[in-house]
């Protein structure tokens, strides 16, 4: 009925002043306050009609009613307030004009249908726009407002639209809208099956609405169509747990791979660990400050020439670490346990006495920005890259291990320390390249890290007690060890928060792994033989 | 190896010193004039008191690690527990004087708009059931820990890192709210205990005494423990405890015996710490923390009760003078402690000086030099 009477508005907007089509807005908008509500009606058919840009902006006034006609000279002005006062301004350019008292202008009155008519006449105007992003938008209001007088303005809309993301949009406010209104059973059955397509969140509300519906028929219908929603939702709220599990799995295995091989190797704990994970990260920030100021063109390529500095840095440190303290204290675990300690005391210090206690900036490059789609997971893309990158990272190491001759030696070490060194294996040495080998793969995780964490002197610190739990879940010296226990954990760990919230999942994840200990002092992937055992 | 006796040349020297402080302290803060030389204000007596507790604390991480080989990275929780027992007494002891009056709730559990007390804070208006709690909780989390952990033989390094998960598990339950223990603020404002204000110089005097008392008493056990038969026990399991295992010594009980007494005695020191310090925060639980009590053990002289006093209080003391003066060194101090300590004076200031000593041509002692005493492949033989 009320698009009936703005139709008829927009015919005798069309027939009676034929005139108004060719007027600019400006003109339609200082007609606005003559005559009563009808004539209201037509000026607003017109604006809406003139396609100019503003219309929308001015009938948003109008509904809201913040358009005057000045006494004055009958101007019509936007009333904002603004700081306690209200300030005229005009309706079409914002510009502003004076102080607006209380009986300096009358307001344009509008009533529920005129509001009704404004909100289609927006729906029109925008649902018609020639910028997709804005039919989308439109289609989206819509969806969200779910009035039925907007369905014939959709059909109009969809009759000519082009763009699929767009037409989908408007197809489901179709539906929304159909739910609203009063139309056929036939008619919701299909809205049903579309908004079941939908299937987010406001679908779930809106079927979730028509369920309690007095119509038996639609109310069946509408339940089965929640509980499929609902369904479906679980599933993907169980892929996009499993998505946060591996990604958090991802970031655990980069922080505790290094740190289970010189376990695995040494017998000994690196407490610096973490801090070396921080170099890595403080590296990535030099390189990219430095690549901000001599060639801003190259900050897409700022982390790839990251990476084999972070290498090197937290390499050499790791090396200097061996050779300075670890050697001295060989045989001694807990002393060194210690004294690693110690030493990431002093790098943490370093650190925030060189760059500042505050966290640091580091940007993403544009290929790790934003994020991606599938189906009901948001994916972004930064998590993915290092995902790859851990694997890309894992995969090397076990070519390393199994297919050089480095890698040969280091088993031999892990396996019998005292058979390799009588078969001539140099194990000091394999023990300082182990050791950097491990604290340079923690630089390449810091550079990752850098990605999704505050990179400040304590990065290290939060990954520290989480990449040991990964080491001693997994077992010792088996990389697999480490990708098991980092994906399991971090699995278990997200499954957990939706039920138990972020810290009691780690508390409750604690628990488990004290518990698990018991069963397998030597972790899930023991290394088995004599020499292990002590 | 005839048995050490109970009171040595340095155990009757330690109790001197702690008896001489115990009176003199309180003495410099009561009797003498203020503005005279030997006067001490009650903000350096608490701060003594509060070096007292860290040595008691020491002392029970000196025990496991220096005669036992466990080295615990999660202390600091024993600790806290107590002092965590004692501040919920103190916090039933301000009754209605809170900030919002209410006659039994504390503060922050009206300010979380709960109606009633949780069951876990009964009876700890009693001053007894306090103090019994100070003792139980710590040990029975050992009791439970220790026998999981020793039965199924974890040891070494693995032992270290589960230690240090069970103190970073419970900082984590701590800061929650709803646990009921004042989440991230923890428990302060305390006013008085056993009706004493807690600000007053004599009550403040009192805490030391009473500090000063625990630890010789701590001491005394630690000692008694240490040379008895089971104490010889102890080190054997420390130096070869599949050895000691295959001599017939049931070792996990050994250990939990141990381990469970020097959880207590933590408990015992938290809860006085507490009153001097005035606050208990989840924060006393971090990994951090019960790392640096290790060092305190490793300074003094791992494996010589006295030495580990010694090094909580000598620490300490630099951490107060080195955070007062130039808070950036602080770190740089300790973690230079932590390296060179390690590496170069294996067995403390203590042991070190005892050493030097002995080189000077005086009566050789016969006491027990710890050797390289861990699960190291070096140490031992093959099995």
């Amino acid at each position: 009925m009320r698009m009936f009477a703005l139709t008829l508005g927009l015919l005798a907007a069309l027939l009676t002043s034929g005139a108004a089509l060719a007027q600019p807005l400006e003109a339609l908008v200082a007609q606005l306050p003559a005559g009563g509500y009808p004539d209201r009606a037509r000026v607003i058919a017109a604006i809406a009609e003139s396609g100019d840009d503003r219309a929308a902006g001015v009938l948003e006034a109008l509904a809201a009613g913040e358009l005057f006609a000045l006494k004055a000279d009958g101007r019509v002005v936007r009333g904002i307030e603004r700081s306690g006062e209200t300030v005229a301004v005009d309706p079409l350019t914002g510009a502003e004009i004076g102080p607006l008292g209380r009986r300096d202008g009358e307001k344009i009155k509008v009533n529920n249908a005129l509001r009704r008519d404004i909100a289609a006449a927006l729906g029109a105007l925008t649902l018609m726009s020639p910028d997709p992003a804005r039919r989308l938008a439109a289609a989206a209001r819509v969806f969200a407002g779910a009035d039925p007088g907007q369905i014939e303005a959709l059909d109009a809309a969809l009759a000519r639209e082009t763009d699929p993301a767009v037409r989908a949009a408007m197809m489901d406010a179709r539906a929304a809208s159909v739910m609203a209104s009063d139309r056929p059973l036939a008619e919701k059955r299909e809205a049903i099956d579309r908004l079941v397509a939908r299937g987010d969140r406001d679908a779930l509300s809106i079927l979730t609405a028509a369920a309690a519906s007095p119509d038996a028929a639609l109310a069946a219908a509408a339940e089965a169509g929640r509980a499929e929603v609902e369904r479906v939702r679980a599933l993907w709220g169980t892929a996009q747990n499993l998505w946060y599990g591996l990604s958090l799995g991802s970031v655990l295995m980069l922080a505790a791979i290094g740190l289970a091989i010189s376990f695995g190797v040494m017998g000994v704990i690196n407490m610096a660990h973490g801090e070396l994970v921080m170099l890595g990260a403080y590296t990535t920030y030099v390189v990219q400050e430095a690549i901000r100021a001599a060639a801003p063109g190259l900050f897409d390529w700022s982390l790839a020439i990251a990476l084999p500095l972070a290498f090197l840095v937290s390499g050499a440190v790791g090396v200097a670490i061996e050779r300075g303290v670890c050697r001295h204290l060989y045989g001694r675990p807990l002393e060194t346990l210690l004294a690693t300690w110690g030493v990431s005391l002093i790098l943490q210090q370093a650190v925030r006495s060189v760059f500042g206690p505050t966290n640091k900036e580091v940007g993403n490059p544009s290929w790790m920005s934003g994020a991606f789609e599938i189906g009901q997971i948001a994916i972004t893309w930064n998590r993915f890259w290092i995902l790859i990158f851990a694997l890309a990272v894992f995969a090397l190491l076990l070519a390393v291990l199994k297919r050089t001759p480095m890698g040969l030696q280091m088993r031999a070490v892990t396996q019998n320390r005292r058979m390799a060194a009588s078969m001539g294996v140099r194990t000091d040495w394999v023990d300082a390249l182990t050791f950097g080998l491990g604290a340079g793969i923690a630089g390449l995780a810091g550079v990752a890290l850098s990605q999704i964490d505050n990179v400040s002197p304590n990065l290290g610190q939060g990954y520290i007690v989480d990449s040991f739990m990964v080491v001693v879940f997994g077992g010792v010296g088996n990389l697999w060890g480490a990708l098991a226990g980092a994906f399991t954990l971090g699995a278990v760990n997200k499954f957990l928060e939706p039920h138990a919230g972020a810290v009691l999942a780690k508390v409750l994840l604690l628990v488990f792994i004290i518990l698990f200990i018991q069963r397998r002092p030597r972790g899930l992937f023991a290394l088995k033989g004599r020499a292990v055992e002590q | 190896m005839t048995a050490p006796r109970l009171l040595d040349t340095r155990s009757v020297v330690f109790l001197t010193l702690i008896a001489v402080a115990a009176v003199a302290v309180p003495m410099a803060n009561l009797a003498a004039e203020p503005g005279s030389a030997l006067h001490l204000s009650s903000f350096a007596v608490s701060l003594f008191g509060k070096y007292l507790t860290y040595a008691l604390l020491a002392l029970s991480v000196d025990l496991i690690w220096g005669y036992c080989g466990i080295l615990s990275l999660g202390h600091g929780a024993f600790f806290a527990l107590g002092g965590y027992a004692m501040g919920m007494h103190l916090m039933r002891e301000i009754g209605p004087r809170g900030v919002y009056a209410h006659p039994v709730l504390p503060d922050f559990m009206v300010f979380l708009n709960w109606d009633a007390l949780p069951w876990y804070w009964w009876g700890f208006d009693m001053f007894w059931f306090a103090c019994l709690m100070v003792v139980l909780v710590p040990g029975a989390l050992a009791f439970v820990f220790g026998w999981l952990a020793f039965r199924s033989r974890v040891t070494g390094v693995y032992l270290s890192i589960i230690t240090q998960a069970l103190t970073y598990a419970l900082m984590l339950a701590f800061f929650r709210n709803d646990m009921g223990f004042g989440g991230n603020n923890g428990l302060t404002d305390f006013k008085d205990l056993l009706g004493f204000s807690l600000q007053s110089d004599a009550t403040r005097a009192g805490l030391f005494v009473a500090s000063a008392l625990a630890l010789a008493a701590g001491f005394l056990i630690c000692r008694f423990i240490v040379t008895s038969r089971l104490g010889q026990v102890l080190v054997s399991i420390r130096d070869a405890e599949a050895r000691a295992r295959f001599l017939g010594y049931r070792v996990e009980s050994y250990k939990l015996f141990v381990f469970t007494i020097s959880a207590m005695m933590a408990g015992v020191a938290g809860a006085l710490y507490v009153p001097q310090v005035g606050i208990i925060n989840p924060g006393e639980f971090s990994p951090a923390n019960s790392i640096e009590i290790v060092i305190w053990v490793a300074v003094g002289g791992r494996g010589l009760l006295a030495g580990a006093a010694l090094g909580a209080i000598l620490v300490n003391a630099a951490k107060t003078l080195l955070t007062g003066w130039a808070p950036e060194i602080w770190l740089f101090f300790l973690g230079g402690v932590f390296v060179l300590v390690t590496i170069f004076l294996p067995r403390g200031v203590l042991g070190g000086l005892t050493a030097a000593g002995d080189r000077l041509g005086r009566r050789r002692r016969r006491e027990y030099r710890p050797r390289t005493a861990t699960s190291g492949r070096t140490t031992q033989p093959a099995e």
